[in-house]
């Protein structure tokens, strides 16, 4: 199938997120979509799968112009979608997540699921129709998405950012199916900024910058860095350390945290972990296996089982979180809508968040809204955080804004750690530079660091020292000078892939 | 009415379990019943009372299973119940009962067409709404009976009487020789008997109505398209809304049904439970529908068995002179949560069992202490039962997942 | 000064002019109400939008002065996110509580009054800790276990005033304030009653409440933890000792709800003749109205007064006054929705101007 989009453009308040925007899909080919984050992606694909409107610009599929209005139209035409947060829900089975909106092909019944596992196993996709979504792991839950795609029989499947939550080793399998996919007739449109796979897996390169649609390339010929020209109109930022500044003195000591929760479920296993200052510990997993729970362990959110947390020489184990900030502990969480800011609150009161008790946010019991006003707009100048004014609320930045205003609030006030999660999940390549610079700089300065992400070329370039974390365990320690992404991705899922 | 997603031999494991804790429960009340003598709490007419209790509570339930299955809290039903309340009067004085039937729940989905309009298309807190609907239905069927009742044959401004109800009917045979066996006294057989006894004498259509929704409540959502679609709108309305499902309309069905539902609920309290019409007739009905929807674990059944449970409370505390009888089942409560307690501390939360059987104890103790207890405290049976059974269920239980949030159309992804 | 014209700007466009518009849309809702029921719309108008008298000013202040303190109660609680509907049993309890403890005379004098708000405050207060545990520890609704309460909370009150009161006339009330604990209230008009002298009580309140929650630490925790429990959570607020302290608070309000009429009135407590039912649910509204703010909650309360006030005119205009209850209960609807179309806007308009303000690149792009 053949998509042509021509001239597509969207505007939101303020914003104009495509423009000009055109591109063919040929038939039968995998077309990659690269471009950096807030480069108008997501938008263009929720345009083409009918999530959204476009404001302008039409949509030819075979020859015949289309108008979606939702969603059904373009399942109708014959266009599947895999969004990059997986449109699922949990409490429904493998089966009801699959017919859902489609029951009238084969119904909700036994055709429905005999159909299913035909498509299953056809691609060899191994997943029981009805377990319930929640029992899978990121993987499966993937193959559970393209599954509905394809029982739909959609012969235009967007992949948006497919690869981000896989392991190197799945990604091979991702795309051994989308090689069979396209050999069966399909057309695969796969959207990334990771130009290595796109050099691997593509027929066809487009690419889109400031919301538009900048230049195609032909994978063949096209080097990494004509891409990373393309697409940010300069060579990409790498991770990487300058001169070792790790000591002996250590900062954070783990000794045998164990974490069971109310359900007996062991979530952390007999950890020993020591961070010494100007060092950066990186932890590599794949999502779900205890980092997110290795955080809120050592921050005071939960506590641990078994096991003692030491913070320069003084036991937090069992310390409020508020404590365990005010002895110097800067925290970047994983999810800064949910946790790192108040969406509603202005920057300023964001700056007094996390630091309730230390000055210059507060006097005594008192706020001081003065002292956080002129320390937001220090955050504001130091970290190069784009906003009108310290008044503005931070829903209204952009992610890269309110993420680098977060790393200015946590450096504030001399911590002696720095809790890192995916510190750069979701912002464009400018605060991605400028987040890694500043998280060398702390190192530099003699924090410590515990560095969790899901990017490994991130993982290896920023950290001095790797754990692995597999269901809970430390299964491996690897020096990230030597190791390759693929080997770590290797230990990641435990062993031999 | 679960999924069929547990292998069959868990599944018969799960009933037999099932059948083992309704059979000791049922041992334990003829034990009680026997040991104090209270034979009231397993006479045919107490278990009848108990049913028309439970049934406003239960139609109320469904009608917030409905809504809460498709994403929409819907505290609201109070309001509407009420709403019912004044339509199956209004419509029955002028059209007959089962005109009266169809006006209570166009009434009550009215009012869901309101909470809908609020919290769908304007993206208001369901709470808030509920709460706002419940003001205004209060304040309307106020004003409504003040306007028209005033002037009709048996009306009052607060009240009227004497219009049309739907039919009872006794099944013969069944009904008569139960009743003769629930009057032997005899241990367990006669409480058996004292039930179905209840259930077969003089029984309101809109019972029968009642009970056949439960059924078609659990078939529709579980068993068809319509009610996958509507499910998926609870659990994850992103993904049905990328699935091309409309979320929006779906919401507004549930929520519309629900109020529907909420208005049957009203009729039948001013149909069958009582046959006049008074205002603020619902009492809090709407919000203990609420819970025995919460405590049914969102499911059809479920809600039926706590509504039942509801509904004896309620029953019993409007039965005359009942101090004796809930007496009496200060014991049986003891019992039974001591047991409740055993089962928790061989599961291995023994913090629950201590404090399960701390109340045991206390109830006991209070059994103990006292010949009868005050009809104040009978009257609140069913909001401290309410506030206990929560207490005691609501960390096992699993809402919808979107439940209560707010959807945004063209925001997935 | 350029900052404070902002905010002025920001409070007519986003807060008054949505109210305003709100409250005139409830109106003529309810006034199509009384169209269809066949009632005089005129008459209606005319009684609703008449001037009050003297004597009806002073009932509108001393309601209003209730209603406000329970609409702090509901408020407070509404900041952290929380719904206590519990403020209706909170203040019946609180009431009970207090008046037998005056009654009783065992303060002497006017330190019998102060000791009697501590009371009824601490009484209040123990009512709404059990819904507020409850949650805590268990999960369960606050809002659910807060009604049931309610109930329960009536029918107690019913129950010890009748066990340990005494018979006057047809009812059982808790026996009278010693004459030297009854306030003398506020002559404003001599043709007129007084202004009761503990309505002062809502001003004191209202003045705590605005500190608490724009001055103080522990009021910027609970606006975080109301914002955004993960937020609060990860910065060092426990959400669950939160919900606890707040609901203290809020019950502690609610307990002196109906003091005001207690000492400035009725001077003994019996239901129903000697108590006012309803003002928790009606504080609720008001707290919703006002935007949880201290001048929108004065507002509130002086509307609702003044509302229900003038709806004794209409028995003789042939409507019946239950529709008051209606334009109430629309003008919570209409308020809510009316606010939550101007946060959508005010959102848009200030993606807008950060986007002018930094030139328009897809950067700003959330979607």
């Amino acid at each position: 199938m053949q998509v042509e989009l021509r001239g597509i453009a969207k505007r939101f308040p303020g914003v104009i997120a495509n423009h000009d925007v055109d591109l063919t899909i040929r038939a039968g080919a995998v077309h990659a979509l690269i471009g950096e984050n807030g480069a108008g992606k997501s938008t263009l694909m929720k345009i083409l799968y009918g999530v959204q409107g476009a404001d302008d610009g039409t949509i030819v599929v075979d020859g015949r112009e289309r108008h979606f209005s939702s969603p059904t139209d373009a399942i109708e035409a014959g266009i599947g979608m895999v969004f990059q947060h997986f449109m699922l829900a949990d409490n429904l089975t493998v089966l009801e997540n699959i017919v859902l909106g489609a029951e009238k092909m084969h119904g909700i019944g036994e055709k429905a699921r005999g159909r299913v596992r035909e498509i299953s196993a056809e691609f060899g996709f191994d997943i029981d129709p009805d377990v319930r979504v929640a029992e899978l792991g990121v993987a499966a839950r993937q193959r559970v998405e393209i599954l509905k795609v394809l029982y739909r029989g959609a012969r235009l499947i967007i992949l948006d950012e497919p690869t981000a939550v896989l392991v190197p080793q799945e990604v091979e399998v991702l795309f051994a199916n989308l090689r069979e996919l396209v050999a069966s007739g399909c057309s695969v449109l796969f959207i990334s900024h990771k130009l290595d796979e796109v050099l691997q897996i593509a027929d066809d390169i487009t690419v889109m910058r400031r919301g538009t649609t900048v230049g195609t390339a032909d994978p063949a010929t096209a080097t990494r860095q004509q891409l990373a020209e393309l697409m940010v109109g300069a060579e990409l930022p790498s991770p990487e350390l300058s001169a070792d500044t790790v000591t002996d003195t250590p900062v954070l000591s783990l000794r045998s945290i164990s974490l069971v929760d109310d359900t007996g479920r062991t979530l952390l296993a007999d950890l020993d972990l020591t961070i010494h200052r100007g060092e950066i510990v990186g932890i590599a997993g794949v999502e779900g296996n205890g980092q997110t729970e290795l955080v809120e362990v050592i921050m005071g959110m939960r506590r641990a089982t078994e096991g003692s947390i030491v913070l320069a020489e003084e036991d937090i184990t069992r310390l409020s979180v508020r404590k365990v900030r005010e002895r110097g502990v800067g925290f970047i969480p994983e999810d800064r809508h949910r946790h790192g800011v108040v969406l509603d609150f202005s920057l300023w009161e964001n700056r007094i968040l996390g630091h309730q008790t230390t000055a210059p946010a507060v006097r005594g019991p008192l706020l001081s809204p003065g002292g956080a006003r002129r320390d937001a707009e220090r955050i504001i100048d130091a970290y190069d955080v784009r906003t009108p004014s310290v008044h503005t609320t931070a829903r209204a930045l952009s992610g890269g804004n309110q993420q680098k205003f977060i790393v200015g609030r946590e450096m504030s006030g001399d911590p002696i750690l720095l809790l890192a999660s995916h510190p750069t999940r979701g912002v464009d390549v400018g605060a991605q530079a400028a987040i890694w610079d500043h998280i060398r700089r702390a190192r530099q300065e003699g924090l410590g660091v515990l560095l969790i992400s899901a990017d490994l070329d991130e993982l290896i370039g920023l950290s001095d020292r790797l754990e692995v974390i597999l269901r809970g365990h430390f299964t491996a320690q690897l020096d990230p000078r030597e190791v390759t992404a693929q080997e770590l991705g290797t230990a990641m899922t435990g062993g031999a892939a | 009415m679960t999924r069929t997603i547990a292998s069959p031999a868990a599944v018969r494991q799960v009933r037999y379990l099932t059948w083992i804790v309704v059979l000791a429960v049922l041992i334990t009340v003829s034990l009680v019943r026997v040991l104090t003598d209270q034979n009231r709490m397993t006479t045919p007419g107490t278990l009848r009372l108990a049913l028309i209790a439970a049934c406003p509570i239960l139609l109320a339930g469904l009608g917030g299973l409905w809504a809460e299955r498709a994403g929409i809290v819907n505290i609201g039903l109070e309001g509407q119940m009420l709403l019912g309340t004044w339509g199956a009067a209004f419509f029955a004085y002028h059209f007959g009962a089962w005109a009266g039937v169809a006006g209570a729940i166009a009434m009550g989905a009215l009012g869901g067409l309101l909470h809908g309009l609020a919290t769908v298309t304007f993206g208001v807190d369901h709470i808030i709404s509920g709460v706002a609907i419940n003001i205004i239905g209060l304040g309307a069927v106020g004003y409504l009976a003040q306007t028209f009742f005033d002037g009709y044959e048996g009306g009052g401004p607060r009240n009227l009487s004497g219009y049309a109800v739907p039919r009872e009917v006794t099944i013969p045979g069944i009904s008569s020789a139960a009743r003769w066996v629930s009057e032997q006294r005899w241990f367990l057989i006669s409480d058996v008997a004292g039930a179905i006894a209840g259930v077969t004498t003089r029984l309101s259509l809109l019972t029968i109505l009642a009970l056949l929704l439960v059924a078609f409540t659990a078939w529709v959502l579980w068993r068809t398209p319509f009610g996958l679609r509507l499910r998926s709108c609870g659990e994850s309305p992103q993904a049905a809304e990328t699935l091309g499902v409309n979320v929006y309309l779906y919401k507004y069905i549930a929520v519309v049904i629900s109020g529907g539902f909420a208005g049957l609920g009203g009729a039948y309290l001013a149909m069958v439970a009582s046959s006049s019409f008074t205002t603020g007739q619902t009492n809090g009905r709407g919000y203990i529908g609420l819970a025995s929807m919460i405590f049914g674990n969102w499911n059809p059944t479920g809600v039926l068995a706590s509504s039942l449970m509801f509904g004896y409370a309620d029953g019993i505390s409007l039965l005359s002179n009942n101090g004796p009888l809930v007496h009496a089942i200060l014991l049986l409560l003891a019992v039974l949560l001591l047991g409740y307690a055993a089962l928790k501390f061989r599961r291995g939360e023994r913090m629950t069992a201590y404090v399960v059987a701390g109340i045991a104890v206390a109830l006991f103790a209070w059994y103990l202490a006292v010949d009868s207890v005050p009809s104040d405290f009978t009257g609140m049976t069913p909001y401290i039962l309410t506030l206990f059974v929560l207490a005691v269920a609501a960390q096992r239980l699993r809402m919808p997942a979107a439940d209560g949030k707010p959807y945004r159309k063209g925001q997935a992804g | 000064m350029s900052q404070l014209v902002r905010r002025v700007t920001q409070m007519v466009t986003y807060s008054i002019v949505p109210t305003l518009v709100a409250i005139a849309a409830a109106l003529l809702a309810t006034a199509a109400i009384v169209w269809i029921s066949g009632a005089p719309v005129g008459g209606f108008l005319e009684a609703m939008l008449s001037v009050p008298g003297q004597r009806d000013l002073v009932i509108i202040v001393n309601q209003a002065s209730m209603i406000a303190l329970s609409a702090f109660a509901a408020a407070i609680c509404f900041r952290m996110n929380i719904f206590n509907i519990g403020v209706e049993g909170q203040y019946i309890i609180g009431a009970c509580a207090g008046a037998f403890f005056a009654g009783s005379g065992i303060v002497p004098g006017p330190l019998n009054i102060l000791a009697t708000l501590v009371v009824a405050m601490l009484a209040g207060m123990a009512w709404a800790m059990i819904a507020a545990v409850l949650n805590v520890t268990r999960g369960v609704s606050e809002v659910i276990s807060a009604i049931m309460l309610n109930y329960v909370a009536l029918t107690l009150a019913g129950y010890l005033v009748k066990t340990y009161g005494s018979k006057s006339g047809y009812t059982f009330t808790t026996g009278t304030i010693p004459p030297s604990s009854q306030p003398l209230g506020f002559g404003i008009f001599s043709g007129a009653p007084d202004v009761w002298a503990l309505s002062i009580l809502a001003v004191i309140v209202a003045v705590g409440y605005s500190f608490l929650l724009g001055w103080t630490r522990f009021g910027f925790d609970l606006r975080t933890a109301g914002e955004s429990r993960t937020a609060a959570l990860a910065n060092g607020i426990n959400p669950k000792k939160m919900v606890l302290i707040t609901m203290a608070i809020s019950g502690a309000i609610a307990g002196l709800v109906w003091m005001p009429s207690f000492f400035g009135s009725t001077h003994t407590f019996g239901i129903p003749e000697y108590f006012q039912r309803g003002l928790g649910f009606t504080g609720l509204a008001v707290a919703l109205l006002g935007r949880n703010t201290s001048l929108g909650i004065f507002f509130g309360a002086t509307l609702f007064a003044f509302l229900s006030t003038q709806s004794n005119r209409l028995q003789s205009v042939g409507v019946g006054r239950d529709v008051v209850e209606i334009t109430q209960g629309v003008v919570v609807l209409m308020v809510v929705i009316a606010f939550e179309i101007s946060r959508r806007v005010k959102a848009r308009r200030e993606q807008e101007s950060v986007a002018r303000e930094l030139g328009a690149t897809s950067e700003g792009v959330r979607a």
